[in-house]
């Protein structure tokens, strides 16, 4: 009887079954690595209407975090600063710098700068400020090295899996509450420190869907 | 001449058939033109199938509030038609892996066909937990696949062991019979004269050209397939039952369910093999291999597992009586008598009386009789598992949240639709693949046996036996 498949056809079951388990793989491995936040979206840096440097006036000048953003502490939202706010020092000190173009214009007209958010949480996400910085957890914790920033950019992937990081083990990452707003805070017995808070702070970070979801 | 009366063993195969003859029997159904009644019925089959993809589509564009759920009844027909469609795919892999294991050759007859409806049922069983998730898009998470959400199923909870006993039987299934296919796919690609057939044929039989290595090779996988498939028989049911077992239900929190879902399970799965067959080998002529001798092998099997089934009915009231839990007994008093009196007797009807028929040799012969009990029966299973599921729900702990739970037209499609895609899926099979393990009934066959030739004509002749003396009768 004549063959019906030529000789090379022998090793194509073998192959596809390989290419399969391979390919499966590599879809389950791409989607979790090139889909997540930690890929998308750390190093998101938006043009900002005034360019702002928290650099300077953060590393150079020494502002505290919470000059501008007041209401960290007692809100969910650690708010955004009005113009009045810039218009604090501003009044006097470079008075006519361009850069500060519509700063003065928006304190003139008395509407909003439109800063653009460069940290968004997913809406079915709920998120409050003051919860984790009452506790101790760093600014820098979440936003990375503000002090350092020329432009504000996104330094954490803030997906769930990220969060729970903390959440399971609250003590490697916790600070006294008066340290919230350092930058490059670090201590050598971490773990130490960290166990002591939990436990004085009777700190129970949510694991379960509610906690975070509802 | 001996007083006993020798009855030998019914033949496995009626009528004079050789290999040749079997083969086209069997093969000729796949090669043939396709019958002008075949589309017919496949035109019917895509009927419900459309239904089914109605019902589906409109779920998922609208969501499960088009399902009758209420608030006590949190669990309808969903899961009733899952656990009935995945009973009924129990028969098959008993039949081809248990059967096979002990040897029973009459298995040889019907496996082929009883494996073909396991999976097909099992795939119709996998479309509930698919669709009732509700946000459709986040069904993957019912698998354990890394995601940067570090969420996990609840490892702890049997609806995660369910999907794997599901998946894992669906698998084991396929291949199974898919193994046991390939010696006569290449028997049909053999006889194919046309181009197309033989490539296709010819890709799935893996080139086998019936090399004794190949056999050789062929009965080893069958055999590790079988021991591997036998636990699972057992377990897939079993976690099933889990579902209900391990929450704190009354009517639900009881060891004696995986035992009585399991015989259930068979019970159901065998009525529907019979009322498949039943059908199949009337219209393709199948009546010499699909023997009356096979149904009524078949009738026993339902027999025992039905009163199984009706001594677990009655075992489950008596310690709802025996266990003094006031809750168990209310939830008992109620499924008799209660709201849901009408689908707990027609439960009892039909699968604990009905079977008792078959005490009599007749009835599990008649033909008429075991298809009309083989439907009887999967009736009953299906009010078995809405008996279950609906009445525990529907009267909880707290009389105040009570409420009557009745199906919406969607439910009904869904459920009608899966028959659909049951048929759909059936059909195929029997157009395109042949429908009797054939190589292995050739094995079963009286003239196989060459002890049944004449050394000088090469004839067959049926085997002559001689019963001898009984020892005690010389003393």
């Amino acid at each position: 009887m004549a063959q019906i498949f030529p000789k090379w056809t022998n090793q194509v079951p073998r192959k596809i079954l390989i290419g399969l388990i391979v390919l499966l793989n590599a879809i389950i491995f791409g989607v979790w690595y090139f889909f997540s936040p930690e890929y998308t979206d750390v190093g998101y840096a938006p043009e900002q209407p005034v360019p702002y440097s928290h650099k300077l006036h953060v590393d150079q000048l020494g502002l505290d975090c919470q000059y501008c953003h007041t209401s960290v502490f007692d809100s969910k939202q650690a708010n955004i600063p009005p113009t009045q706010t810039c218009m604090n020092c501003h009044n006097q000190i470079k008075t006519d710098s361009e850069k500060l173009e519509l700063v003065r214009e928006s304190w003139q007209s008395g509407k909003a700068i439109e800063w653009v958010r460069v940290h968004n949480l997913a809406d079915y996400a709920y998120f409050n400020h003051s919860a984790h910085v009452n506790v101790g957890v760093g600014c820098e914790s979440c936003h990375g090295r503000i002090d350092k920033m020329e432009v504000v950019y996104q330094t954490e992937p803030l997906s769930m899996g990220w969060c729970l990081d903390c959440h399971r083990e609250p003590e490697k990452y916790i600070r006294p509450v008066d340290e919230v707003t350092t930058m490059g805070y670090q201590v050598e017995n971490q773990l130490e420190i960290g166990k002591e808070l939990v436990d004085k702070k009777n700190i129970h970070a949510p694991t379960y869907c509610q906690g975070c979801h509802y | 001449m001996s007083k006993y009366q020798y009855v030998p063993e019914p033949a496995l195969v009626k009528g004079d058939h050789d290999f040749s003859s079997l083969t086209r029997l069997v093969t000729d159904i796949n090669l043939r033109e396709t019958p002008k009644a075949w589309y017919l019925a496949m035109m019917g089959a895509n009927a419900l199938l459309m239904l089914m993809v109605i019902a589906i589509g409109y779920l998922i564009w609208e969501g499960i509030g088009i399902w009758g759920l209420n608030n006590p009844v949190g669990w309808g027909w969903a899961i009733i038609n899952f656990v009935w469609w995945v009973g009924i795919g129990h028969a098959g892999t008993l039949i081809s892996a248990i059967l096979f294991l002990f040897r029973q050759d009459w298995r040889t007859a019907i496996n082929r066909f009883a494996e073909a409806m396991t999976i097909f049922a099992v795939m119709c069983a996998g479309v509930f937990p698919a669709i009732h998730v509700g946000r459709i898009w986040a069904v993957y998470w019912l698998f354990p696949i890394p995601n940067q959400m570090q969420m996990w199923p609840n490892f702890n909870s049997p609806l995660l062991w369910d999907v794997f006993a599901v998946s894992t039987y669906f698998t084991v299934s396929l291949l199974f019979w898919y193994v046991g296919l390939v010696p006569d796919l290449a028997t049909i690609r053999d006889r194919a004269t046309d181009k197309i057939r033989k490539v296709t044929y010819g890709i799935f039989s893996l080139g086998w050209t019936g090399s004794n290595r190949h056999w050789w090779n062929y009965e080893k996988a069958y055999m590790i397939l079988a021991g591997l498939a036998t636990p699972l028989v057992l377990s897939v049911h079993t976690i099933v039952s889990f579902d209900f077992a391990v929450s704190m239900i009354p009517g639900w929190h009881t060891t004696i369910f995986p035992p009585y879902f399991v015989a259930g399970a068979i019970f159901s799965g065998f009525a529907m093999v019979l009322t498949l067959m039943i059908v199949a080998r009337k219209i393709y002529g199948m009546k010499d291999i699909m023997t009356d001798d096979h149904m009524e092998k078949m009738n026993i099997v339902i027999l025992v597992t039905g009163s199984m089934v009706g001594f677990a009915y009655i075992m489950e009231f008596f310690i709802a009586w025996y266990s003094g839990v006031e809750y168990e007994k209310a939830i008992f008093m109620l499924r008799a008598t209660g709201p849901y009196a009408w689908a707990y007797w027609a439960m009892m009807t039909c699968n604990v009386f009905s079977p008792q028929f078959f005490w009599s040799k007749k009835l599990r012969r008649s033909v008429g009789f075991t298809f009309f009990i083989s439907i009887v029966v999967n009736i009953g299973m299906w009010f078995e598992r809405f008996v279950i599921t609906v009445t525990s729900l529907a009267n909880d702990y707290l009389p105040s949240s009570w409420d009557y739970y009745s199906p919406t037209i969607w439910d009904v499609m869904t459920y009608v639709g899966t028959f659909g895609l049951f048929f759909t899926m059936f059909l195929l099979f029997l157009r395109f693949l042949p429908m009797v393990a054939l190589a292995e009934i050739k094995a079963v066959i009286p003239q196989a046996d060459p002890h049944n030739y004449d050394e000088g004509t090469n004839e067959y002749i049926a085997p002559k036996v001689e019963v001898p003396e009984p020892q005690s009768e010389k003393v």
